[in-house]
């Protein structure tokens, strides 16, 4: 039981962590490259502080892991680089489908204007 | 028509898209030669793209940007490696930071796109993309709502995978 209690908490931490769109981003940007808490701080309108706070709530989730490289600390999603190329594979079609769909959409419309001719 | 397959490789980071086009290979070379047609399908609605330069030719560049919905800048330069019209482009893609030098030092994504007949009329377009780093990928989505929203339901994906 109380293992199960523990268990839900995490799952409440990660739902409370990815609920917020900077997070949703910051772990985004994570998957791809290690990012420093500087580097993502200058993305975003906000202090210093305030992404701070948002790298310790991911990380409180166990969603993103800090690593020390010379004076920097480096965030990093704790997936393995297979599954991380795959995360962002299954981004990269979903972004040529949509651009397909605009091709197809370009092309009938052009259909419609000319009466068929291309 | 749509796209008919997607080959996705996490191992060597390529990837092959197919798409079936209701058009001649002529005019489905026009969606990359001309760059008033380009912008209206490379990004996605509310991200307006603009092409700067457009040097189809061999040697020639390609430069645009994109402007996201918070008014932030994605620059975009590729080198052309080959253009043969109407059938074979091949594109080196480097995004560069605000002072114009490559965002990853010297790597680059490469893209090959071929268009050809299809038996019964239209044509078939492939585009083969291939990333030097995941950093590159990461590089490719910048800006892309529908490629990020994918991102963020796979890291669920993966987090549901992972015991907690």
């Amino acid at each position: 039981m109380v293992v199960a209690q523990e268990s839900d908490a995490g799952v409440d931490r990660i739902f409370h962590a990815l609920a917020d769109r900077t997070r949703r981003d910051i772990l985004a940007l994570a998957v791809g490259d290690r990012y420093s808490v500087s580097a993502l701080a200058k993305r975003y309108p906000m202090s210093f502080a305030a992404v701070q706070k948002h790298v310790a709530v991911l990380e409180g989730a166990g969603l993103i892991s800090k690593e020390r490289r010379g004076r920097e600390r480096l965030v990093r999603t704790d997936f393995d680089t297979v599954q991380r190329a795959r995360v962002l594979l299954d981004g990269i079609e979903e972004l040529w489908r949509a651009r397909v769909d605009r091709i197809d959409e370009l092309l009938a419309t052009e259909k419609q204007t000319t009466g068929g001719q291309q | 028509m749509s796209v008919t397959s997607v080959e996705k490789d996490p191992e060597s980071l390529t990837m092959t898209v197919r798409a079936d086009l209701e058009a001649t290979v002529e005019r489905a070379w026009q969606l990359w030669a001309d760059p008033r047609q380009f912008e209206q399908w490379w990004g996605a609605p509310g991200f307006p793209t603009t092409v700067i330069d457009h040097d189809l030719r061999a040697g020639g560049q390609i430069t645009f940007f994109m402007t996201g919905s918070e008014g932030e800048r994605h620059d975009g330069t590729w080198e052309v490696l080959a253009a043969d019209p109407p059938r074979h482009l091949e594109l080196r893609d480097a995004d560069v930071d605000d002072e114009g030098r490559p965002n990853d030092g010297n790597a680059m994504t490469l893209m090959v796109i071929t268009i050809a007949e299809r038996d019964g009329g239209g044509a078939i377009m492939s585009i083969r993309t291939h990333f030097d780093s995941l950093s590159g990928m990461e590089e490719e989505l910048m800006g892309f709502e529908e490629g990020m929203r994918i991102v963020f339901l796979q890291i669920e994906a993966v987090l549901a995978e992972t015991p907690v």
